[in-house]
């Protein structure tokens, strides 16, 4: 067992929890932030995006341990005072979703992006995006939901 | 994924000490996670060494650079001393993966696990790079012995990648749709005297096309290796690519590197 201290979402939370646990599990099991999703089991599909010291990463694919001290972002910490962060409004407003399932790590992705390129390009979004894996909408309304939070971030 | 106990040393001392038959190495983990997730590999203990500040870091002088183990591709891809060193490798680092792939991959991760499609191991081909580990120095053609094998001994740590700083190189890179590992990768490095062209993806482990090399050494330009045939046989055949069309593949990818210098 190993004691894992983070800062999540703002606030500091204290666990003691098996070495092996990944910091999907972390998140999900431990402190019910189920807004992370694991979508594949290969590292692949980007659901479980999250940020790491500002910095998005897969937490299906990280442990919880190997964080410790870190502030952690997970979706659950975007919105704040009751308001969808610009990205989350985006979203809803250009239709960038269907079952819903990759929004989160698409959301927590593109935030990473605009935080480094304020106006990324179609091309852009599509190569950052790569890492995120949508199964209904074909991509067009996620980019275009990216384009639209650029215009508001 | 099996129990392990996780450890995080702050020196090399400390983690070489805590190594044994049935421990790993930890840096950006974008493998060996996902190894063990799949129980493809299980390991007692599991060394973090990424809090080992002398580790990271990279470091440009007159004819090198020099790139800590535990340096991430998104780092080396921003790095400006790299872009003006050696513009090729850093952008061979902004295309390895995806974007949270590289907030976390290492190049010492991946030089050690020296997966058959990976693309550093051809830039340390072609650059002539040196490993530094704890114990001492090797070439990178001595480094790099076989499919998923490298010349390090039980508990030794890669310490750096120490690349010669070419005259014009290029990397070009066919990449497999979902994961982004080459399908073919082919590094091309004019140096002062000669020329390497290092292939990933095509066979069991990364190599130097001496043949293409040397066409190129006494001619650098595409026109030089036209009707050069690269043989097939030894080449990896998947879902993916036959060997013919990697073979015909590496040819082409030469010509479009030499072409980007």
């Amino acid at each position: 067992m190993t004691k894992v201290t983070l800062e999540v979402n703002g606030k500091s939370v204290s666990k003691e929890v098996p070495d092996h646990t990944l910091l999907s599990v972390f998140l999900r099991d431990n402190l019910n932030l189920t807004g992370t999703h694991v979508g594949c089991d290969t590292s692949q599909c980007g659901a479980c995006v999250v940020h790491v010291n500002g910095k998005s990463i897969k937490s299906c694919s990280t442990l919880a341990a190997d964080v410790e001290g870190s502030k952690v972002t997970t979706i659950e910490g975007l919105a704040k005072d009751g308001k969808l962060h610009p990205m989350q409004a985006a979203f809803k407003k250009t239709h960038g979703l269907q079952c819903g399932y990759c929004t989160p790590g698409m959301v927590m992705s593109a935030v990473d992006l605009l935080q480094t390129k304020k106006n990324p390009s179609d091309q852009e979004i599509r190569e950052w995006l790569e890492g995120n894996i949508c199964r209904c909408t074909g991509y067009q309304n996620i980019v275009a939901a990216v384009k639209e939070a650029a215009t508001k971030m | 994924m099996k129990t392990f106990n996780y450890h995080s040393p702050k020196d090399v001392k400390e983690a070489t000490k805590l190594a044994s038959s049935s421990s790993a190495f930890l840096a950006g983990g974008m493998t060996t996670i996902p190894s063990m997730k799949l129980g493809l590999a299980t390991y007692k203990d599991v060394i973090d060494i990424k809090n080992i500040k002398k580790l990271s870091g990279i470091k440009v002088s007159g004819k090198t650079v020099m790139i800590g183990a535990t340096t991430k591709h998104a780092e080396v891809a921003a790095s400006k001393d790299v872009s003006k060193a050696i513009p090729a490798l850093a952008k061979l680092a902004g295309n390895i993966g995806d974007a949270q792939v590289r907030n976390r991959g290492t190049i010492g991760g991946s030089i050690s696990n020296n997966d058959p499609s990976a693309c550093y191991p051809s830039a340390c081909m072609a650059l002539n790079a040196v490993i530094h580990t704890d114990k001492r120095k090797i070439e990178a053609e001595k480094f790099f012995t076989g499919m998923f094998e490298t010349a390090l001994k039980s508990g030794e740590i890669v310490e750096a990648v120490e690349f010669q700083i070419p005259e014009k190189a290029d990397y070009q890179k066919h990449p497999n749709p979902a994961s982004r590992y080459a399908i073919i990768g082919v590094f091309v490095a004019k140096h002062k005297k000669d020329v390497n062209v290092a292939v990933t993806g095509a066979k069991s482990c990364v190599y130097i096309d001496k043949d293409l090399s040397k066409k190129l050494s006494s001619n650098f330009s595409s026109s030089a290796i036209d009707g050069t045939e690269v043989k097939s046989s030894g080449m990896n055949s998947d879902m993916h690519a036959s060997a013919e069309y990697r073979a015909n593949l590496v040819s082409l990818y030469t010509k479009k590197a030499v072409e980007a210098c």
